[in-house]
């Protein structure tokens, strides 16, 4: 296998690269990409792909297609060996919920949906006070992506939830995409209530049955389903799409879902090098999000957060003030949602002004900024946790919780996706990963070169090495090391926070102190590394413990050493004018813009 | 050759256009293939199931839901009408007997023995479906719907509100620039299509409502009044069911864009004329736009119908450009270089270099415009 072709279907560009075996090696040559074409005239996700071929194509000389048939095997300069690709055309995911007691099992389906990225477009119980029929015609009206049916504690009352899933059974719903597919129905209810339910829905639903969510009144059990609920995303929602059989006929291997593939590339760097590992990808219509802690990986999807299809949805879950504050000069409200709503009505189109693309990168930060909240939030243990409610919580219906991210046990944070592959500069793309993940103490972050790990994803399950050494040679780009306060430490804009011995490869020695508030880069090549002793001032922690010195070795990468004292969290002035001065500042600091 | 693919909305002035109009549940086709109808004509009926009522009939019996079949004297699939006993208990003392009378008019649609409840089903809603556009039958989908065809002006909207309408097509401003205000709107515009230029407010669109008009297109529109307007702010762009009692289709963007030339011309040229619009809007996988649909009375040469463009853009091409800094702007591909060259933002992509009507030229990437057909 000498040259492989390799795309990634997304919601709205489709990226093809071409890997080619030059003296034994194999590279990553050529790139070629198109909108996605799921919109009239076309309709068809295949279009998009021979677009995207016929640009790789046109740049490297090799003939591909033959009409609209991809020739293989490669001779020559003609052909390729295998194509194979990935998919997440299919954008969100919208849900209904259904529980017993609006005001509780219904409150913990929804938190389930939220949780696992999902719009909840409505939330059916059997005391909302609604008809039956009316439930019914708005089941059936709404046509969801899919239905989370729970209610009754196990070994309690089934009545409620047996009467939801008639209900259910009475609309009939039909999936919006693919009428071929049965509407995924998960219940998380009742135990006792399973096999009555599998009577009613089995038939005329595709059924999954999982633990409930609430066990007991005091315990609420949210993981089962909401992995569930993630996995039938996957499989049955994110990869549809117009003309996608006709995909799955010319590939070499099966299409895999990008988050699949993607997960495959951070779980192989994390093993490989014994790290711990946060990775994302922020896309059109989604965003994803793994951790690789020790032996345990979690990946979510926040199925209605990136950067084009879902744009406008981050502004309705961030809310106007939160996208503002990154926006480093003065722009008014009605302006700046207008623009993201012509976003969202035109998602292939790209920033080409200066103005633009900081916009577009504020609005990335909070796409990021939520994704990451709901990621911690699912990223648990293997088994998941159960977490126990008091009798008075379980009324309040609060949310707490741990996460098993730590950002101070952090190793590596590396970025893909076109906001942070593309960002004209990398130092943007670093800048907006620091700023929404917060690392804390020291951590190397990293960015995929051209959006390429869901190819390598995909390709690592039929050709290894291939994969690995793509991966090691044209994608994963070394950004630099951030060292930060952290979380919790809070101070005042030029107090005294940190100062720092470094010692450079060369030996050179550089000794200075940082005030809070303050940004700082200092140049450290790629695969070169430096010493450097931090001593924090006394209020302020930088892993070790307020005022603790810490010594490490840190290394380097296309931006180098970031210094980062601005707080956890990030601490932002209050008033306009000074908060467009501190962006401006801190954009100078890391050189993100043209000046 | 150098080129390259972009998607574009439709703007024709002659047009074939095809409609499917199918039903929601089986039913009956009651019109022939070939049959030349109104867009107010019924093409297929059916009957919507209809409401379900459920009551607890155990509680109101006062017994277990195991032996409710015992007590019921109507089986499911039975007719019943509205107070008729369709279940009673027979306890050895009369008087402590209880029935239970059935609510309304309809069928015993399920007995649960684990609920102990009966659901009943009203009778059928009758439910229908119309051409929607003047034009022939040209294909019957059995006990589903037809496929309506016609000869059309034909405009999709970048985004819309709003369901189908249809009604006469007035135009309500004089240049495509005009801002649509309170004193367009005019009583004679009841019952009508009408179009603004490049700005409409929510307070203009209230008294449109008011004023009887059905729907409205025009250029842009703010996102801020889309808000006030729906009641919400518009996460995901799924429209088209939502009861605002009108149709808002917008042709350009959200802001102040004046309408494209072209399409502000065919619109004022079809004035008068029966005209179907459609706010609908799905902007995800299977993209729905929405429509501006006008039949022409007479018949149309086959040579004289534009074609849709499916192939790649290429110089000399009419573009559109769909992003500031030259957002709404017209004009025509004046060079397509091969190589990617780097743009203000310091990206390095793709581009075209755009000739403009006034003789001045701009570069723009490739991905920020759409091809517009002659």
């Amino acid at each position: 296998m000498n040259v492989i072709i390799a795309t990634d279907c997304g919601s709205t560009t489709t990226k093809a690269i071409l890997i080619e075996k030059k003296d034994g090696v194999y590279r990553q040559t050529f790139r070629g990409e198109s909108p996605t074409t799921v919109e009239a005239p076309f309709e068809d996700v295949t279009r998009g792909v021979l677009n995207a071929f016929a640009e790789v194509e046109e740049l490297s000389g090799r003939k591909i297609l033959d009409g609209e048939k991809i020739i293989t095997p490669a001779q020559g300069n003609i052909g390729v060996d295998i194509y194979v690709s990935t998919s997440s055309a299919g954008g969100g995911l919208q849900m209904m919920v259904a529980g017993a007691v609006k005001a509780m099992t219904a409150e913990s389906a929804q938190r389930a949906a939220l949780g696992a990225g999902a719009i909840v477009m409505d939330v059916i119980a059997s005391n909302d006070q609604r008809l039956p029929h009316e439930k019914i015609d708005r089941i059936r009206h709404l046509r969801p992506d899919m239905i989370l049916l729970s209610g009754g504690t196990d070994g309690g009352t089934i009545t409620h939830v047996v009467e939801l899933a008639e209900y259910i059974s009475a609309a009939n719903p039909k999936p919006r995409l693919g009428m071929t597919f049965q509407l995924p129905v998960i219940f998380a209810g009742n135990k006792d209530a399973r096999e009555k339910i599998k009577e009613i829905l089995d038939k005329k639903t595709s059924l999954h049955i999982t633990d409930n969510i609430r066990p007991t009144l005091e315990r609420e059990n949210l993981f089962p389903a909401r992995q569930e609920i993630q996995k039938l995303f996957l499989e049955h929602v994110m990869a549809q799409a117009p003309g996608y059989k006709k995909l799955m006929s010319w590939t070499g291997a099966p299409i895999m879902p990008t988050p699949g593939a993607v997960g495959l590339i951070m779980q192989t760097i994390a093993r490989k090098n014994n790290i711990n590992v946060v990775g994302v990808d922020i896309g059109g219509a989604t965003t994803d999000v793994f951790s690789v802690y020790g032996e345990i990986f979690n990946r979510t999807v926040s199925a209605n957060l990136g950067m084009s299809y879902s744009i406008s949805n981050v502004l309705a879950e961030a809310g106007i003030e939160n996208i503002l504050r990154w926006v480093p000069f003065d722009i008014n409200e009605s302006d700046l949602r207008n623009r993201i709503k012509n976003k969202m009505i035109r998602p292939t189109t790209i920033p080409q002004t200066l103005e633009e693309l900081k916009i577009e990168q504020a609005i990335s930060r909070e796409a990021l900024r939520l994704s990451f909240e709901q990621h911690k939030s699912l990223a648990v243990g293997l088994k998941g946790v159960q977490r126990e409610r008091d009798i008075s919580e379980a009324f309040k219906q609060e949310i707490t919780g741990e996460t098993l991210v730590d950002m101070l046990k952090l190793d590596l944070l590396v970025g893909s996706g076109g906001v942070l592959s593309h960002a004209p500069r990398r130092s943007q793309a670093m800048l907006m990963m620091v700023d929404t993940f917060l690392p804390e103490g020291i951590t190397r972050i990293a960015v995929d070169s051209i959006f390429m790990m869901p190819h390598l994803g995909v390709l690592s399950t039929v050709n290894e090495q291939a994969a690995t050494e793509v991966f090691e040679k044209d994608c994963l780009i070394h950004l630099g090391t951030c060292i930060s306060v952290v979380k919790g430490s809070i101070g005042k804009a030029g107090e005294k926070c940190i100062s720092y011995k470094i010692t450079m490869p060369d030996g050179k020695r550089i000794e200075e102190s940082l005030p809070y508030g303050e940004l700082c880069t200092f140049p450290l090549d790629i695969d070169r590394h430096a010493d450097i002793e931090i001593q924090p001032a006394k209020n302020f922690d930088f892993g070790a413990g307020k005022g603790k010195p810490v010594k490490a070795k840190i290394s380097g990468g296309v931006i180098g050493i970031v210094i980062d004292t601005r707080g956890r969290p990030i601490t932002l002035a209050k008033d306009k004018a000074s908060r467009v001065e501190q962006l401006k500042l801190w954009g100078k600091a890391i050189n993100a813009y043209p000046e | 050759m150098t080129h390259a693919y972009t998607p574009g909305l439709r703007i024709a002035e002659r047009t074939k256009v095809t409609s499917h109009r199918t039903l929601p549940l089986l039913g009956d086709v009651i019109v022939k293939k070939g049959a030349t109808l109104q867009a107010e004509d019924v093409v297929a009926r059916t009957h919507l199931p209809g409401k379900v009522h459920a009551i607890n009939a155990v509680n109101r019996l006062g017994t277990q839901p195991k032996d409710l079949k015992e007590y019921m004297l109507k089986k499911e699939g039975d007719a019943v009408q509205k107070d008729e006993i369709i279940a009673e208990t027979r306890p050895l003392i009369k008087m402590l007997k209880s029935v239970l009378l059935s609510p309304i008019t309809g069928t015993i649609e399920t007995i649960s023995t684990v609920t102990g409840q009966i659901l009943l089903r009203e009778p059928p809603k009758p439910i229908q479906v119309v051409a929607y556009i003047d034009g022939t039958v040209i294909e019957i989908m059995e006990k589903e719907g037809v496929i309506m065809d016609t000869t059309a002006t034909f405009i999709q909207g970048i985004f819309g509100v709003g369901g189908e309408s249809v009604g006469e097509l007035a135009i309500a401003v004089n240049k495509p620039d005009d801002t649509l205000t309170t004193e367009h709107i005019k009583p004679a515009y009841k019952d009508k299509i009408i179009v603004g230029g490049a700005f409409v407010q929510h307070d203009v669109i209230d008294m449109a409502k008011k004023a009887g008009v059905l729907g409205i297109i025009t250029g842009g529109f703010d996102d801020e009044d889309l808000k006030k307007l729906l009641g919400y702010d518009l996460g995901v762009a799924i429209t088209g069911s939502e009861e605002i009692g009108i149709t808002l289709i917008i042709t350009e963007g959200f802001g102040k864009i004046q309408m494209a030339q072209r399409t502000f011309e065919l619109l004022k040229s079809r004035t008068g004329a029966k005209t179907s619009i459609n706010g609908a809007t799905q902007i995800r996988a299977g993209v729905v736009r929405p429509e501006v649909i006008i039949p022409f009375i007479e018949n149309i040469s086959e040579e004289k119908i534009d074609k849709p463009i499916e192939r790649g853009m290429e110089v000399g091409d009419m573009v559109r450009v769909i992003r500031v800094p030259h957002f709404g702007k017209i004009g025509r591909v004046k060079t397509l270089p091969f190589a990617p060259q780097k743009i203000e933002t310091e990206a390095t992509v793709r581009i075209l270099e755009i000739e403009f009507p006034d003789g001045s030229s701009a570069v723009v990437p490739r991905t920020n415009v759409e091809m517009l057909e002659t």
